[in-house]
Formats: structure tokens, sequence, C-alpha cells
């Protein structure tokens, strides 16, 4: 019985194993401009990739036998553009019972199917951060995730080996949570006190346990185990990166300090409307910032906001980032970084860095991804002319050397899964509002009424 | 680049207006100007390589390569700037919606499915915070609307500078009506569609054959006055324009049908995201459509990841008059790159430039106005570093109605502020101990 256990054990794991193989390419991109982002632009460049990963990057390479060869004469070559926000591939956004929910992972509920992740790639976009919502003050765990559209095991679309992240909320939507249910909080004063009683609570659990570990005797009992608080504690020993919704300055600051009192470290602010704000503090801290190009006025919290965020926090030295947040959005960062230079005349490379390379700073996966280096992973895009000009066309998009999408021969059908229940002509008109899923199912359960009915 | 151009204006404003000390606001300020030494974009007669406008009394009058400029006029030499016609976004919300998520911030839904007497230029709010940020980028015009319900009130065109509703109306104001629509809204399912489709065909025609009756009567002495049917009775006349918001393929066909069988004249189709599948069948009805956003996601799972993208230019090359909108209020500003795409996308650079100045124009019937670079026309136009479309491009000076527009914003004064903030991370260090 127990080896009958073994074998089916054995045989899950070959299983999974397989898996988990997905492709590496092997491609020679000849003659092309290529953007490093680390190292300015290159002309008539040829990158070899093999087995995945960036081999060489030099004039005249010879192209090995079997290698695909792709002629970039005329061509921009960039590294795959990295979206630190987003919640498309995600098929529940918001776990909304509880101001804390820390145990929940966004890696639970990667949908494959998605067609918004074609698009994407098709916008020259490979990894993405899927992240939970923003409905409650500490929320879900997020997932990293490469697009390689066409799997339909979700593990598949994970970037294997990016650290774990968090996603936190600060200022309305967290408190319009709190007012709507009657509970704490309803105010950015109990959204501070919130975030220090749960890390006080955590280092309590921390050291109930660190004091099970080191007793000897015999008779000892384990504390309660509540994933919740493990996952807090991970946060506070630096393994965990947070993601903090937020837009106003004020509330940018009071995190800084209750991270400084708890001795964390590793913190990207989202949205931050308001950071430029406090560019300094951020500069000083080391807090990065992933930013909308222009949104704003949709709220009361983002009324002050102006387009030069970004190049304000890129001058002051803040690792910033350009996100989308939204499935319309994403099919063209590479136009939101280009909008940096109207609001602000940032350098080419400064602009690109935006959404490649200063993402993945923020995601922990820059040894991997962000820039053209030997090295790295072949994740890259194509365009027909430079990315930051209005008329450029993105042509192909590489996730690990694999050719995801490429415009000469895209077909128009590009769904993996028709529901068969739906009606052959489903037409949804396209609407900004549904483009923020920060919220999405934040609502449905609704505390009041569970309590007063 | 920012910083030393609006230096540059605040420099060069100081002597004249001679009040630029601390404290004080730059003005706009009309007068007669001579911008010369330019490259043209005429949009309707060409590009003038090296000429020179003189605006007067907030009209164009004159306009060329050989052009005097008159001893009394303002010279700005433009050392071979580029010069546009003012940017018409044909929908926006511009002046109704302050604050997205604030009830109190929005004034473009009335109560009630059919208010089309509902007048969005009441409720405009010229000292809106998002009507600078958005002019300094070239748009100088455009199109607010109501919204909500089956005939959400009438829209008027605005050009955006002005300190009373009627400073800033441009001349064209049209009924709106939301087309029933087949479509799925957000969390709808089919059959909820199509009943409310149902519902709402029901009401539009019951309402325009009363509308219809009301118009035959309503001269004489003894008709009651109804105001919704004062404001329909206008577009049976012929005298306003229906706008008429409609979306999916489908949708256009029946309301390409519904206008033939009412027999409006001035009906011009808005949205229209599934343009391009019944392209044919638009250019054939002659109905001129206010097409976007551009930058929006295919209406069909099915579809081409750019079929929004293309939509403008299937329509026009079949023959389809298309002007463009950014169908946006705070980002209006975002209506040259919606051009952009769209130019990108099959539609030109060219015919992407008429979409969002001279079509536009026509379209709202303000053609002999506004739209374009000629003698007589309202001196609405920007000056540029370059191609208006590209974001490298800066736009240097921007004139509306005339009148110089300071080229500030709120979003400009807080870049000026904090890019490089005082007090820095410390203050008053030297003073304080560690």
């Amino acid at each position: 019985m127990k080896k009958f256990n073994l074998l089916i054990v054995l045989m899950l794991s070959a299983v999974t194993m397989l898996q988990a193989q997905v492709p590496k390419g092997d491609v020679l991109i000849k003659n092309g401009t290529v953007l490093t982002v680390t190292n300015g632009t290159l002309e008539n460049t040829d990158i070899l990739v093999r087995d995945g990963k960036i081999d060489r990057i030099g004039k005249n390479l010879r192209t090995p036998n079997g290698v695909e060869e792709i002629d970039a004469t005329g061509l921009f070559v960039m590294p795959g553009i990295i979206d630190a926000h987003s919640h498309i591939a995600g098929s529940a956004i918001n776990e909304g019972t509880s101001q804390v929910t820390s145990e929940v992972s966004m890696e639970d509920v990667v949908d494959p199917f998605d067609i918004s992740i074609y698009r994407a790639l098709a916008g020259g976009v490979t990894s993405i951060h899927l992240m939970h919502g923003s409905a409650n003050v500490i929320g879900g765990q997020n997932e990293t995730l490469k697009l390689r559209y066409g799997f339909t095991n979700p593990d598949d679309l994970r970037f294997e080996g990016a650290p774990r992240t968090i996603k936190f909320a600060l200022g309305e939507n967290p408190t319009r949570g709190g007012r709507r249910r009657g509970i704490q909080p309803q105010s950015r004063m109990g959204v501070e006190a919130m975030l220090r009683n749960s890390f006080n609570e955590a280092l309590e659990y921390q050291k109930k346990w660190e004091a099970y570990r080191a007793d000897n005797s015999r008779r000892k009992v384990a504390p309660e185990y509540s994933l919740r608080m493990e996952t807090l504690v991970d946060i506070l020993e630096g393994e965990v990166l947070v993601h903090c919704h937020s837009y106003r300055a004020d509330e940018i600051y009071m995190l800084m300090k209750v991270f400084q009192d708890f001795g964390i470290e590793k913190l990207t602010f989202q949205h931050a409307n308001e950071a430029y704000k406090v560019a300094p503090e951020l500069a000083a801290f080391g807090a990065g910032a992933s930013v909308f190009s222009d949104w704003w006025a949709y709220k009361l919290e983002v009324y002050y906001s102006t387009a030069y965020n970004a190049a304000i926090l890129t001058n002051n030295g803040v690792t910033t980032s350009i996100n989308s947040d939204s499935g319309e959005l994403i099919r063209h960062l590479f136009h939101e970084a280009a909008k940096t230079q109207k609001y602000g005349d940032l350098t080419d490379d400064e602009a690109l860095a935006l959404i490649t390379l200063n993402p993945a700073k923020q995601l922990g996966i820059d040894n991997r991804v962000g820039s053209i280096e030997e090295g790295k992973d072949a994740d890259i895009a194509i365009f027909d002319s430079h990315p930051l000009d209005i008329y450029a066309i993105p042509l192909m998009t590489f996730v690990d050397g694999v050719k995801y999408f490429d415009k000469a021969t895209d077909e128009k059908d590009q769904r993996l899964y028709i529901d068969p229940e739906s009606s052959i002509e489903v037409v949804q008109i396209f609407d900004r509002e549904t483009q923020h899923r920060c919220m999405e199912g934040a609502d449905l359960v609704d505390f009041f009424e569970l309590f007063n009915n | 680049m920012k910083n030393l151009l609006s230096l540059l204006i605040v420099f060069t404003l100081i002597p004249l207006a001679g009040l630029a000390q601390d404290g004080s606001v730059e003005k706009a300020r009309g007068g007669k100007f001579a911008l010369t030494n330019a490259k043209i974009y005429t949009v309707t007669n060409g590009v003038i390589e090296n000429g020179t406008i003189i605006i007067n009394n907030g009209v164009i009058e004159a306009v060329g390569a050989n052009v005097n400029i008159p001893s009394d006029a303002e010279v700005f030499d433009y050392n071979g700037r580029e010069i546009y016609p003012g940017m018409i976004d044909s929908g926006t919300q511009l002046g109704l919606n302050e604050i997205g998520s604030i009830d109190e911030a929005q004034d473009y839904r009335e109560f009630g499915n059919v208010t089309p007497q509902m007048q969005a230029l009441t409720a405009v709010n010229p000292n809106s915070v998002a009507i600078p940020v958005t002019r300094v980028s070239g748009v100088t015009t455009a199109l607010t609307l109501p919204s909500g319900g089956v005939l959400p009130g009438t829209a008027a065109t605005i050009n955006l500078f002005g300190y009373t509703p009627d400073q800033m109306f441009a001349g064209s104001k049209g009924v709106v009506m939301n087309f029933p629509s087949s479509a799925r809204r957000r969390r709808q399912t089919q059959q909820q569609a199509e009943e409310a489709r149902k519902r709402a065909l029901e009401t539009i025609n019951e309402t325009w054959d009363r509308a219809e009756l009301y118009a035959k009567v309503q001269d004489s002495p003894d008709a009651r006055y109804y105001p919704e049917m004062e404001a329909l009775a206008e577009v049976v006349n012929g005298e306003m324009l229906l706008y008429i918001e409609v979306d999916a393929a489908k949708d256009i066909l029946s309301a390409i049908e519904w206008v033939e069988d009412r027999g409006y004249e001035k009906v011009v189709f808005m949205g229209v995201s599934e343009g391009w599948r019944v392209a044919e069948e638009l250019a054939e009805s002659g109905i001129p459509v206010i097409a976007g956003p551009v930058l929006s996601t295919p209406t069909r799972g099915s579809d081409n990841y750019d079929a929004a993208y293309a939509n403008p230019g299937v329509m026009q090359k079949a023959g389809v008059k298309v002007a463009l909108r950014s169908s946006d209020t705070e980002n209006s500003r975002n209506l040259p790159y919606n051009a952009g795409f769209a130019a990108a996308y099959g539609m030109g650079r060219e015919e992407a430039l008429k979409a969002i100045t001279i079509n536009a124009a026509e379209i709202m019937g303000v053609g002999d106005q506004l739209g374009s670079i000629e003698v007589g026309k309202k001196a609405n136009l920007f000056v540029a570093t370059g191609d208006p479309f590209q974001t490298s491009t800066d736009i240097v000076d921007v004139f509306i109605d005339g009148y110089l527009i300071p080229m500030t914003s709120r979003q400009l004064r807080l870049y000026d502020e904090f890019l490089n903030r005082t007090p820095g991370v410390q203050k008053n260090a030297e003073r304080t101990d560690g």
C-alpha cells in the first residue's frame, strides 16, 4: 500500500515536471537596431538566442546549424515589456472578506485562456505582475507571469524563480469598504493602525513559534498555525516584496514610516499619483513607484495629479515604472512610456526603462529580464520603427526565445477556448470603467447587510 | 525644456502685461497677432512651407506665403515651427465631469429616460481644472455630451477658453440618442441585454412618433408646451443635429434603416466600434461618424487584436466621413494619440489630421468657422515643435478665438513646484541637530 502511494506521488511529480517544461527557443535576430536599455542603442547588431537565453550580442554573428534566422534590418529590437500592475489573466481579483487576507494568492486564479494575454503580447509585453485587488489594507499575494499564450496549465505561465510579492492598499478603497461595513478602517488613521496592529500580531506569532522551536521539552505544544501570519512574518523577514496601492503623498509617507519602524525595506508604491510630492523621501527610503502615464481625476485622491509624475520621480532618483492596470492600456505601454517625453522630456533610455528594467527591478527579476544583455532570458519585442514613435507597430514578441506573436502570421481568432454556452457573437463595447478591476468583486460580501438582516 | 518654455513665455509676457509679479497669474489676451516664419498646415489648402498668419478680432485675417505684416501687429517669429488648426475632440464630458467617483462633481446625467431638453452647455463649468490641462495640448474645441438613458439631452460644441458657457459656445448643438444596443454591457446577461434593447426601441419609436406629431401642431395656438417635444421637434424639422450613439454592427444597420425610415437629415453616428464590419453600408447611407476611442479593445474575442485601431481607417477608405473622439474628459489631451494610432493602422496621417479638425467641424455644422486655417475662420490654432501626433513634440503656443492662451495648467504648475522640491528631505537641516 505504501509503495503504491509512493508510486502515485512519483507519477504525479513526473507529470508536474513535464508540465513545467515550457519550450525554450533558439533564434538569431539579425542586423536590427537593438535598444538594450542598459547599454545604449546598438546599430546593425545581431542577437543570438540559445535555449531561451541571450547567448551573444554582436555584429555579423554566424548562424548556428538549425537555428532560425530573423532579418531585423531596419527594425527595432527591445527587451520584452513588463507590466508591474495587471489584472489580465486573473479569474478573480479581490478576496474582500477581511481587511487582511495575506493568506490568499493570485497563483490560484491564473486564467491562461484570457484573450487579453494575446493582445498584450501583440503590444510587445512579455511579463506581467498579476495583482490582487485593492479592497483591503493587506490584500493577497500576487503572481508574476510570463505570457506564454497557448499553454493551458496555469503553472506554465508562472515566472519561475520570481520573488513572492503581496498587495497592500491605502486610502479611499479600503476606507470605503470600512465605512460601508461599519468596521475599521474608515480613515487614513485607521489604515495605519491596522497595519501596525497586523505587524505587531505577526511579531508575537513569530515569537511564539520561535519559542516553540527553541523548546526542547517533550511535552511542548505547537502554537496555532496561521497562513495569514506566516505571510506577514515572511514580509518582516524580507522574503516578500510589498506592492502598495496608494495615491496621496501623506499615505505614501505614512507607509514608509511604518515600514521603517518594522525594518521592512522592499517596497514599491503602485499608482502613487502623488508620489511626486514626496519624491526625495521615496529616494531616501529606496522605495519604487509604479505609476500611470496620465490617468487622473477619476476619484478625489487623484485630483491633484500631474502627468509629470514619472519624470519628477525619475529625476529625483526613484526607481519608477509605468504600468497599465488595464487590458486596454497594456497593449500600448510603449506609447504610455513615450508620453514622459511630452511630460518631462525623459531621454529614450529613461523612457524605455520605465517599462522594462525598472519594473523588473520592482518585481525582483532584473537579473533575468528587463534589458538585452548576454545571459538574460530572451524575452524580446521587435517593432517596425522606434517603439517611442507614435506610428510604431509591434511585429514580433518572444518569450524565452519562443515567438508567441508575429504580426505577419497573425490570424483573426486567437481564442484558446470558446464558452459553449455563450452566443456566437458576444459583442462587448469598450468601456473605460471596466478596465478598472482593482475593486472587482470587493462588494460581494457586505458585512453590514450580513449582520443586519 | 518645458521649464524653459514656460520661463520664456513668462519672460516675454512681463513687459507686455506689466503685472507679472509674484502672486499674479498669467491671463489670456487678444490682439492683432502676426504669426510668421512658420510651416502652416492649413488642412484644407495644403501646407505652406514658410508662411504667415494674421489674427485680428478673433479671426484669421490673412494666411499665406507672402502676407504683409501690419505695422500694429504683435509679431511672433516661429522660426520654422509648425502651425495647425486647433484639434477638435468630438466626444468628451469636458466641463460636465470634474471628479469621476463623486456624484456632486458630475453634471452630465439628469433624472429620467427621455430628457432631450437638458442642455449640456448650461452645466459646462468654464473653470474646470481639466480645461487648461486639455488646451495646452492643442485641443481647442470639444463636443461635450450628456449621457445616460435613451435621450439624455442636448450636446454642445465648446471652445476651451471663456469665462461663461456662452463665451465658450462654438455654435453647434445636437440632441443625443443612445440607439438600443444588442451589445452586452458589463454584468449583463445576453437575455437582459436583449430585453433592455426591446424596451429602449419601443421608447424611442413612441417618443419620435409623438415628436413628429408635435412638430406638426406646435405652432397652433392650442398646442401645449412640452419641453421634451420642443427639443425633438427641432430635429424633426431639420434644424438640429441628432447624434446617435451606436456600436454593434447589426445595430448600426438597424440605425441606418431607422434614420432612413424617419427621414431625418442631420444625423451623426457616434462610437461605431464595429463600423468596419459594415463600412460599405455606412458609406452608402451618407451618414458621417464620430469614431472612438481608437485606443480601445476589440468588441469581440474573435476579432483581430488591432480591430479598434484599424476601425477609422477602414471606414474612411470605404468613403465614410470620419471624425475622432477621445471619449475621455480629463484625458481629452490624448486625442492626437488616438489619431496617431488610427494613422498608423491604416488611416494615414493626413486623413487622421482631418478627422480631428475639418471633418469634425463639418460634421458639427461649423465647418465654415472651425477646423482649418483659412481666412475668415475663427483663430483656433496651435504652434508645435513638430508632428503633434508624436509624444516628443511640444506645443509652444495655443490661440483660441484669437486669444493667446497662457501655456500653463495645474499639472504644469505642480511640475514646476515639485521637480526640485524645496526643502528636500530635510527642512531647516542647518538649524536642527540630527
